[in-house]
């Protein structure tokens, strides 16, 4: 018993990283109606930005705030010159400018700053809490920050003007036009938020999983996961989606015999699919009724 | 996310009269075919057998890429898998070869069996899923599959993680030519057959109603149409195409192992989709022979950054090329056509109803 | 003159859909555009919004709107209820009338407006916050009018807004469509089928045949002319 608490517990840990990822995740797609596969590589771009800034002197939340700007900025300019061309391309399409960012991205990472594991710090700190080991500071200040993003965006989203018109534009873009939405805009600014959130993901991530060009790799793998098993269309499924698959891998490499760390991946997917197959549109989604 | 393409007829449909032979009208596609096959057979004699090895590859994948595109492009299912049919068909051959001593003729319609039936099995509770669902549920399969192959019980079969080596196919004794070059008419003739097989099946009636269930899902099962059927098949027919080019892959290589069937190689296939145009048959070759030169271009380049100028051309071939080759021959076709008012042109059809 | 169309052509692709079509609506006035399917009507209205390839010359309020984008177009004071009512599907009844408000920054008359529609939607009331895509087709049709309303156009684009509906239905949005124009004076270009009941409610009336303006009278002359009727109008 004692075992199973512990690994959940470290689930939850874990399970944190995979809930920002999911909520950068869910963010973008609320936004832009695609998954975008280049967003683990965006994030990882960003905490080297913020790496190479302190390595320039500056101290951690300058390079933060730099990044997360940097990041939105850059967030817009992807949107506005690489995507807003092809916008009318087949969907696969599509799929292939993201494999394309995706590879951009990853190999210049590694040219600039090569690919030996640098150390990211945290503003944490890595006090265990509650003396026992089973969650320090820092994981506690990962679900936290996670929390109070999905908190903000819940707000922005249902409670804003602008809220509401990102996702009136990325939900039907021709009928939005139509009661006067900038609809070029709307999308630029999700990019740009998904890009900054996934900054904030990428920073909180790296003191953990360490920084590298490859780091954000996995971790993409199970925010999609999470994201999905939460069902895409709400932030708040994704968190929950993030945190169940860290548990879910955390429990598989514990109590499934032969399950080595490589199997786990699979382990957690196959059951996120059974999930999926109970419940297809995800724990949280809501089923889109729509008249033939 | 459902898949579309701009046309529902798989190949390009401008048609021009050219010539009269003996009563049946040949038309522009039947020259073209032609000539195509006729430069491919005599290949091995006039390039180096690198080359000739490196076309090999070319047409085997383009027949992987063949099966993804019965599943996705015609069929609208999305698929990240692809690479575990893949390697199923290479390590059904592979084994039946190194273990049981089978020839390699026969792999191939066993690796193509086998993997029909993984795929139609997939496919069933894949009928559930759509979408973006469908492709995390095949991306599962992808990540599994270099894990299920290393797997320590099942080592003795699989060889585990250092593989399995293999005898390349000899040539028949009757035929003046090497085992290279067997390779590539073996693979040649292979490929012919699928791909008209193929081209017969889309333009039949079942081609027909694969191709509605991905553009009216609802309307066609209206129409009695068996969707869950169809798409079942559509999964298990795609699945032994590319079965059959792993089974090829494996001969080709004479080598198989775990990790050379991962999630990337899924992508490859994807990527080569794209390029090559979705829905086009012709095209598959195409998008073969983009993922085989293109990475290594790009890596001559520049070795620290190949990723980066990959993804940069790949950027560039989506820009100007958003429909893939065959809706760049297309536009091409149409655009010339245009300009000679020829008899019985006909421009492809893209436009949207108007009211 | 509010709205002036003149030398009109579109295309879509290489077809061209409108030829050389003109027509006037001006502040407050209800015009009807018939014909039957096929004939271009839709295109109309999809040329004045600047969702179509165009020729010729559109002029709203003097402007020359043609090539504008549509939400530009749509801040001038023109909503488009088109086929199809293009409802947000996903989003609560009362989120579709907010997103109508969109372009407008005086909260306290958004609120007012949206009791208001109510009050002449009550249907809708009840359904406020339900998702749009649950509503029957009327209710639906209901939704987008309002949600059209809320913008305080000056010119309401309607897009066959009897398609699909019961004739009980159709004769009560109707008879709102009339109570609306009498009390806010907003100008109407209502595409139709169903001639008799746009006959009915507009003033004046275009004949679309084959992308061109055949007929443009007054609409007690068409509606009077049965040779017209039988041979166009199918009544």
């Amino acid at each position: 018993m004692e075992l199973l608490l512990q690994q959940v517990m470290a689930g939850l840990a874990t399970g944190a990283i995979y809930a920002c990822m999911a909520l950068s995740v869910v963010m973008i797609y609320q936004a832009i109606d695609h998954l975008n596969f280049a967003q683990g590589e965006m994030a990882m771009f960003s905490t080297f930005i913020a790496w190479q800034a302190m390595a320039w002197g500056l101290p951690y939340w300058l390079a933060f705030i730099i990044s997360v700007v940097l990041s939105f900025i850059g967030g817009v300019l992807i949107e506005r010159v690489l995507f807003r061309p092809i916008h009318n391309a087949p969907v696969l399409s599509n799929l292939v400018a993201f494999i394309a960012l995706f590879s951009i991205l990853n190999s210049s990472a590694g040219y600039i700053w090569d690919f030996t594991i640098k150390e990211f710090p945290t503003p944490f700190g890595t006090k265990p809490l509650f003396g026992r080991g089973l969650i320090d500071a820092h994981e506690a200040g990962m679900i936290g920050v996670t929390l109070v993003l999905l908190g903000l965006l819940y707000v922005f989203f249902r409670g804003t003007r602008l809220g509401l018109a990102m996702r009136a534009a990325a939900a039907n873009p021709e009928s939005a036009r139509l009661v006067g939405i900038r609809v070029g805009w709307m999308t630029a600014l999700g990019w740009g938020m998904a890009a900054a959130i996934g900054a904030v993901a990428g920073m909180l991530i790296a003191p953990v999983v360490f920084l590298e060009p490859n780091m954000m790799l996995g971790v993409l793998l199970y925010g999609f996961a999470g994201a999905v098993l939460g069902g895409l269309a709400s932030p708040g499924g994704a968190v929950a989606g993030g945190f169940a698959v860290g548990i879910i891998e955390n429990l598989a490499g514990t109590f499934i015999p032969y399950v080595g760390r490589e199997l786990k991946l699979t382990i957690a997917l196959i059951l996120i699919v059974a999930v999926l197959m109970i419940r297809p549109s995800g724990i949280f989604g809501r089923r889109v009724v729509s008249r033939v | 996310m459902t898949v579309q393409s701009e046309e529902t007829v798989a190949v390009p449909t401008a048609v021009m009269v050219t010539a009269d032979v003996s009563g049946r009208r040949v038309t522009t596609r039947h020259v073209v075919i032609a000539a195509t096959i006729a430069i491919a057979l005599v290949i091995p004699w006039i390039t180096k057998s690198f080359v000739m090895f490196q076309l090999t590859q070319v047409m085997i994948y383009g027949l992987a890429i063949l099966g993804l595109n019965l599943l996705t492009g015609f069929n609208g299912q999305f698929s990240l898998g692809h690479s575990a049919f893949y390697g199923i068909g290479a390590y059904t051959a592979a084994i039946l070869m190194h273990q049981f001593g089978l020839g390699y003729v026969l792999t191939l319609p066993t690796a193509g069996a086998v993997c029909f039936v993984v795929g139609f099995l997939f496919g069933l509770p894949a009928l559930r899923l759509q979408g973006l669902y469908l492709a995390l549920a095949t991306f599962a399969l992808a990540i599994a599959m270099p894990q299920i192959l290393k797997f320590h019980p099942l080592e003795t079969l699989t060889g585990g993680v250092q593989g399995l080596v293999i005898d390349q196919p000899d040539p028949p004794s009757f035929l003046p030519v090497d085992s290279d070059q067997w390779l590539y008419y073996f693979t040649l003739i292979v490929i012919l057959v699928m791909f008209w097989a193929a081209s017969n099946l889309v333009r039949s009636r079942t081609g027909r109603a694969i191709m509605a269930i991905r553009d009216h899902p609802i309307a066609s099962a209206a129409m009695g149409v068996n969707g869950a059927l169809y798409k079942s098949l559509t999964f298990g027919v795609s699945a032994l195409y590319t079965g059959v080019a792993g089974a090829l892959g494996a001969l080709a290589i004479a080598f198989v192992a775990p990790d050379s069937f991962n999630f990337l190689l899924s992508v490859s296939f994807l990527v080569g989709l794209v390029i090559g145009g979705v829905g086009s048959i012709p095209g598959c070759l195409f998008g073969g022979l983009f993922v085989l030169y293109v990475p290594n271009i790009a890596e001559s380049i520049s070795t620290g950054l190949a990723g980066a100028i990959y993804g940069v051309i790949l950027l560039v071939v989506i820009f100007v090329m958003p429909a893939g080759a065959a809706g760049f021959v297309r536009f091409a076709v149409a655009f010339l056509g245009r300009r000679r008012p020829a008899r019985n042109t006909t421009a492809p059809n893209t436009t949207r109803n108007a009211n | 003159m509010m709205l002036e169309v003149d030398g009109l052509d579109a295309f879509y692709g290489q077809n061209q859909a409108l030829y050389r079509v003109a027509f006037r609506v001006d502040e407050g006035q209800v015009r009807t555009l018939l014909g039957a399917n096929g004939a271009g009507k839709t295109t109309v209205l999809r040329s004045l919004c600047g969702m179509v390839r165009t020729g010729g010359d559109i002029r709203f309020g003097g402007k020359r709107i043609s090539g504008w984008a549509t939400e530009d177009i749509v801040r001038l004071g023109v909503a488009h209820v088109p086929e199809g009512r293009g409802t947000f599907l996903r989003m609560t009844v009362e989120e579709n009338l907010q997103l109508g408000a969109m372009t407008r920054r005086d909260r306290a008359g958004i609120t007012a407006d949206i009791e208001r529609l109510y009050g002449n939607f009550p249907r809708l009331k009840e359904r406020r916050t339900q998702q749009a895509g649950t509503l029957s087709g009327g209710e639906q049709q209901m939704l987008a009018v309002g949600r059209a309303l809320m913008l305080r156009p000056r010119l309401l684009l309607l897009d066959e807004p009897s398609f699909g509906l019961a004739p009980l239905i159709v004769e009560e949005l109707f008879a709102i469509l009339r109570r609306i124009n009498a009390e806010t004076g907003v100008a109407m270009l209502i595409v139709e089928q169903n001639a008799a009941l746009a006959l009915e409610l507009a003033e004046h009336a275009y004949l679309l045949e084959t992308g061109r303006i055949v007929m443009d009278a007054p609409a007690a002359v068409i509606g009077a002319d049965e040779s017209i009727r039988r041979s166009y109008l199918g009544y």
